[in-house]
């Protein structure tokens, strides 16, 4: 038995005998001899929680194999005593409540019945232990090739997804099934599932308003394909050309994705709403009469292209740098002319990224909330639906339910179609033959199209950017541009006192609640990200669709319903976290992780797998594999998610709505206060600050991952230094 | 090479355990001895908790939300509630929890100096919601652009019907605000139910859009956006005090209003306090805190001071809105599908 295993079967132990098996009830404060012994599962048991004493059992089968037993019989005691701990566990998590018995069957025997808290450090070390030690078991096993640093992956993902992914969305998706009393009605779900709201198509011959279901779809499929486009100009003007203001372009194209929610919204209606300044010029100069177009579709239309570009760029950057030239180069040695060689081998080649980066455009378009909320006008789309729906006046939760469930169906569909076009080619192109192929300039035409997609935009982006400083910096937006500080004074005043600084403002709150849970989830995120991103690309198991499906469930699901979703799952026992930072971190870590997964996923397909084999034959271990091999070629990935997570965490609105608390308030909270308020410079001069902070979390997070260097020459000798500092 | 790699499923755990402890102890100190829920604008919500916590030395944990936002949160909460009272916000919410017996029944040793409309709110909800202020509804219009478009002062809410002003009114959708449904309540109870769905569907081809907040309009008045917003009179004058170039209206056929809230959460963990904020917050020393946060709305202690801005209830004919009947669900639920069914989806 190896030493970890052993490890493992001690922290269960101390998990029971040592540490708290509940939480602290929050009025007590607890004391040092609170956090070992006195309040342990055992001394618990003993003093009555008889039901937590059935866990010794599966605590010592564990112990069997360590006092030896052969290798066979080993894995057996290993599998059983991980399998009955975590029953146990569980059996007695759901049961028994806060307020007696769970279920209404057992009240029979005893009436309320026994009561317990919530979960605490103890009881989710032993649960951890238990599944770690089931995990070596299947490896010893044989599962895996025995490599139990990936069963005990496996093992640790699928368990979190189940926990914060699977158990907090059945909870709420079961009541699309019931009425408002909470009783089975599966009438009632046929009902509000055809209601012509959701799928009437009176557009299309009549000038009525089309369904939302309809709506949302058009939508999230224009801003896909509209993302992957302008995404794809930016990443081929950044890798393949020698354009002079690279750094600029690529600048400008990771502004929106760092840009708090409303604000793009809030500066497209100064510019193009009817008072607008463009609208001004265009009346007074050209005589073109004032209209409302923004509102409604090209008003969300143009915001979440700014908004959702840069993670098309993001995703595709790391997929045009790892296309290897070589295979270009053939292709020209057989005469191809450059267009051909475009279009017939490196456009395929770049077909995963595509899919991804459309994949993400389209489904982050159908969760976008900030966006249709300011400029949707009339065209309703499902995000803001549902939120009103729990919110409104009709306070439907069942409605809302249903509206998710389509939604739901959307994003995974989109899925499935991504699978299929992607099919089963290979897409290998970082291989361990060193391959010293320039990339080759961009085809005339490629380049000529890129630059009028993307310049154009970028100046765009620009313009929006200046109004966001500028409203800032004056009195009132749109009205009265008097300069003044003003707004920042409000949010981020310091004064000086006898004991110190002392933070006055009124943004200081949230804003340190927001920096250290965003702070502490992108780590998380990337890193269970790419872990189940090499676990799909790089091993072979039962049930692998099955999870890739799980792990984007959580990102098709709208933001409102996750929030819900999360208090009415982590509100009671066993795992009450309601109220905590923890439950933020939570919520991000797997809102977020599908862009780490999908980013892996697109440059891991591109990285020749006997790499991994190369290392793998010199007798290095898998983790060992992950950490020299295949993480150094992940940095793009790397810091697409690093990046990512730590920008969503900051700027999520929707799903933190129901989850703060005054401790934990959030900087977007407070904004869409500001902004319901009317108080738009406040609002944006906060977003201005949110903005420099994230600005300064992107530099810092590329300065710490680094570059990735694939030992290829560049096209432009001259461009190289700046090209490699660049690049992310 | 066994232990190494071990090693890094054990650091992430372990750093997964630490990020929980971390979290959870500083969760155990953050609760307060009053947990609220604050349903009006920050600087309102703020003056409250600083003002409770130098008057009494209770610690105040709030959060703001809408009202909306609010009821969800406390209904998910119920197996296990976080909150203990839950102050301001629209009084439907107030009641629809009352209804499914959200909060607590309770009487203020203050009950004596309320309104009526105030003492009625507590009645009709069998003492589990009690009002603490009100405001009128109304519209407004942006001078500026009635001028440019030489269109007739409007008055009336039949002057908005007025084909001038196509595509220039601007409201909520009842569907998602408190306030719509308080202009649809109100319209019904003035008119009746047939003449007042006709004026409605009239209105409908002057709407250039249902905004999802009730207090957008006003915005979109102040920043030229719409010619007329309908709204809270109050939220309205909050954007005239900042200046805009806004007229408010009292309509003259009658209107309706909406009595802000303050409840008892059922199975409150600090009930004590909560109760002593409940008495708190119906003293005139805490409801003209409302006028210095800029909210314009009328307290519902008799003896507070009227903020001079706000305006005038006895100017305002006020229809005799019963909350009874258009507060409960039954109701709300069949108006508001009528309104889907026969306004919303109407060609313009």
């Amino acid at each position: 038995m190896s030493r970890a295993t052993l490890g493992w079967i001690v922290l269960g132990w101390i998990g029971f005998v040592l540490l708290p098996w509940y939480g602290f009830d929050s009025a007590a404060s607890p004391t040092i001899g609170d956090y070992f012994f006195t309040g342990s599962g055992l001394v618990e048991g003993l003093r009555g929680a008889w039901w937590l004493l059935p866990i010794l059992i599966p605590l010592l089968l564990a112990l069997r194999p360590a006092i030896g037993a052969p290798r066979d019989s080993m894995a057996l005691w290993l599998v059983a005593a991980g399998i009955v701990g975590l029953a146990l566990i569980t059996l007695q998590g759901f049961t028994i409540g806060l307020n007696g018995w769970t279920m209404d069957g057992l009240k029979a025997f005893s009436d309320p019945g026994p009561k317990q808290a919530g979960m605490g450090f103890g009881a989710a070390l032993t649960a951890t232990a238990f599944l770690i030690i089931l995990c070596h078991g299947l490896a010893a096993h044989g599962w895996c090739r025995g490599d139990a640093f990936v069963t005990s992956s496996i093992g640790v993902v699928i368990a979190l997804i189940a926990v914060f992914v699977f158990f907090p969305v059945s909870t709420i998706l079961a009541s699309a099934f019931a009425d408002n009393a909470g009783n089975f009605a599966p009438g009632e779900f046929v009902a509000k599932f055809l209601d012509r709201s959701i799928w009437g198509l009176d557009c299309v011959y009549s000038d009525l308003r089309c369904g939302v279901a309809w709506n949302t779809l058009f939508l999230g499929l224009a801003v896909g394909v509209g993302t992957t486009a302008l995404g794809l100009a930016f990443a081929l003007i950044a890798t393949r050309t020698s354009f002079r203001f690279k750094k600029v372009l690529r600048l400008m194209s990771v502004l929106p994705i760092i840009t708090p929610p409303f604000v793009i919204g809030l500066a497209l209606i100064l510019m193009f709403g009817r008072s607008g300044a463009v609208s001004n010029v265009l009346w007074e100069w050209f005589g073109v009469p004032r209209s409302r177009w923004i509102y409604g579709f090209p008003g969300i239309f143009i915001a979440q292209l700014l908004a959702f570009t840069p993670i098309a760029f993001l995703v595709l950057i790391g997929v045009v740098q790892g296309i290897s030239p070589t295979l270009e180069e053939a292709s020209q040695t057989l005469r191809a002319k450059s267009w051909v060689t475009f279009w017939t081998v490196t456009l395929p080649l770049m077909r995963p990224g595509l899919a991804n980066a459309f994949l993400l455009g389209f489904v982050e378009s159908l969760a976008d909330f900030g966006n249709p909320l300011v400029l949707g006008g009339n065209y309703e789309v499902l995000s803001t639906k549902i939120f009103f729906a729990v919110v409104g006046a009709q306070q439907d939760q069942g409605r809302a339910a249903v509206l998710s469930l389509v939604l739901l169906a959307f994003t995974l569909g989109a899925f499935w179609l991504q699978h299929a076009w992607l099919g089963k080619k290979v897409y290998t192109t970082v291989t361990g033959k060193g391959d010293a192929g320039i990339p080759l300039p961009l085809p005339r035409r490629v380049a000529m199209a890129s630059y009028l997609t993307a310049i154009p935009w970028a100046v765009f982006t620009l313009v929006i950017y200046i109004m966001i400083v500028v409203g800032a910096f004056v009195k009132s937006m749109g009205r009265d541009y008097t300069p003044t500080l003003e707004h920042f004074l409000t949010a981020f005043r310091i004064e000086r006192t006898d004991f110190g600084l002392y933070f006055s403002g009124s943004a200081w709150n949230s804003f340190w609640a927001t920096v250290k849970v965003a702070a502490l989830s992108a780590p998380l995120t990337a890193a269970i990200g790419l872990l189940t991103a090499y676990l799909l690309t790089r091993q072979r198991f039962s049930g692998q669709r099955a999870f890739e499906f799980g792990t984007l469930l959580s990102f098709a699901i709208p933001g409102t319903v996750v929030g819900v979703s999360y208090i009415l799952a982590f509100n009671v026992p066993p795992i009450e976290i309601t109220g905590t930072g923890f439950i933020l971190v939570m919520c991000f870590v797997f809102r977020n992780m599908p862009v780490g997964v999908r980013s892996g996923i697109a440059t891991l397909s591109q990285i020749d797998k006997s790499l991994d084999e190369a290392s793998l034959t010199l007798g290095a271990g898998s983790a060992t594999t992950m950490r020299r091999v295949v993480l150094p070629l992940l940095r793009p990935a790397i810091v697409a998610s690093l990046v990512y997570s730590f920008v969503r965490a900051m700027t999520a609105v929707s799903a933190v709505i129901f989850l703060v608390t005054a401790e934990y308030n959030m900087a977007t909270t407070y904004i869409v206060g500001r902004v319901e308020a009317g108080e738009f410079g406040l609002a944006i001069a906060y977003s201005t600050a949110l903005i420099v902070v994230m600005l300064l979390a992107i530099v810092a997070i590329q300065f710490a991952v680094g570059e990735r260097r694939l030992g290829r020459r560049s096209a432009t000798a001259n461009a190289t230094p700046m090209a490699v500092q660049a690049a992310p | 090479m066994k232990l190494r790699k071990n090693l890094v499923a054990a650091t992430m755990l372990a750093g997964a355990v630490t990020a929980l402890s971390f979290m959870s102890a500083g969760a155990a100190q953050a609760q307060g001895a009053l947990v609220m829920y604050c349903g009006v604008q920050e600087e309102w919500c703020r003056a409250m908790v600083n003002a409770f916590e130098r008057e009494t030395g209770i610690k105040v944990s709030m959060t703001r939300k809408s009202a909306g936002e609010v009821f969800a949160q406390v209904k998910a909460e119920a197996a296990n509630p976080r909150a203990d009272i839950w102050w301001g916000g629209t009084g439907d919410p107030h009641m629809q929890a009352a209804e499914e017996g959200l909060t607590e029944e309770y009487k203020s040793p203050k009950m004596a100096e309320l309104q009526d409309w105030a003492v009625r709110q507590w009645e009709q909800s069998k003492g589990r919601t009690v009002g603490i202020y009100s405001g009128a509804l109304g519209f407004g219009y942006n001078t500026d652009l009635v001028k440019s478009k030489g269109i007739k002062e409007p008055k009336c809410w039949a002057d908005l019907l007025d084909v001038k002003l196509k595509d220039e009114v601007q409201v909520a959708d009842p569907n998602s605000s408190g306030t719509a449904y308080t202009l649809l309540a109100s319209i019904v109870q003035i008119m009746g139910e047939d003449k007042g769905f006709d004026y409605l569907k009239a209105l409908h081809k002057n709407v250039n859009q249902y905004t999802k907040s009730g207090a957008a309009p006003a915005k979109a008045m102040a920043l030229g956006e719409t010619t007329v917003g309908i709204a809270f009179m109050h939220d309205i004058v909050t954007m005239v005090v900042d200046k805009a170039p806004i007229k408010v209206v009292a309509p003259c056929e009658g209107t309706g209003y909406e009595i802000g809230s303050m409840s008892l959460i059922k199975g409150a963990k600090n009930l004590d306090n909560a109760k002593k904020f409940y008495d708190w917050a119906l003293t005139p020393a805490a409801q003209k805190l409302g006028a210095e946060a800029k909210s314009y709305q009328v307290p519902s202690n008799k003896a507070t001071p009227i903020p001079p801005e706000a305006p005038k209830m006895s100017e305002i004919k006020l229809i005799n809105f019963d909350f009874g009947k258009y507060g409960s669900s039954a109701e709300r639920k069949r108006l508001l599908s009528k309104w889907d069914a026969e306004v919303k989806n109407l060609p313009k």
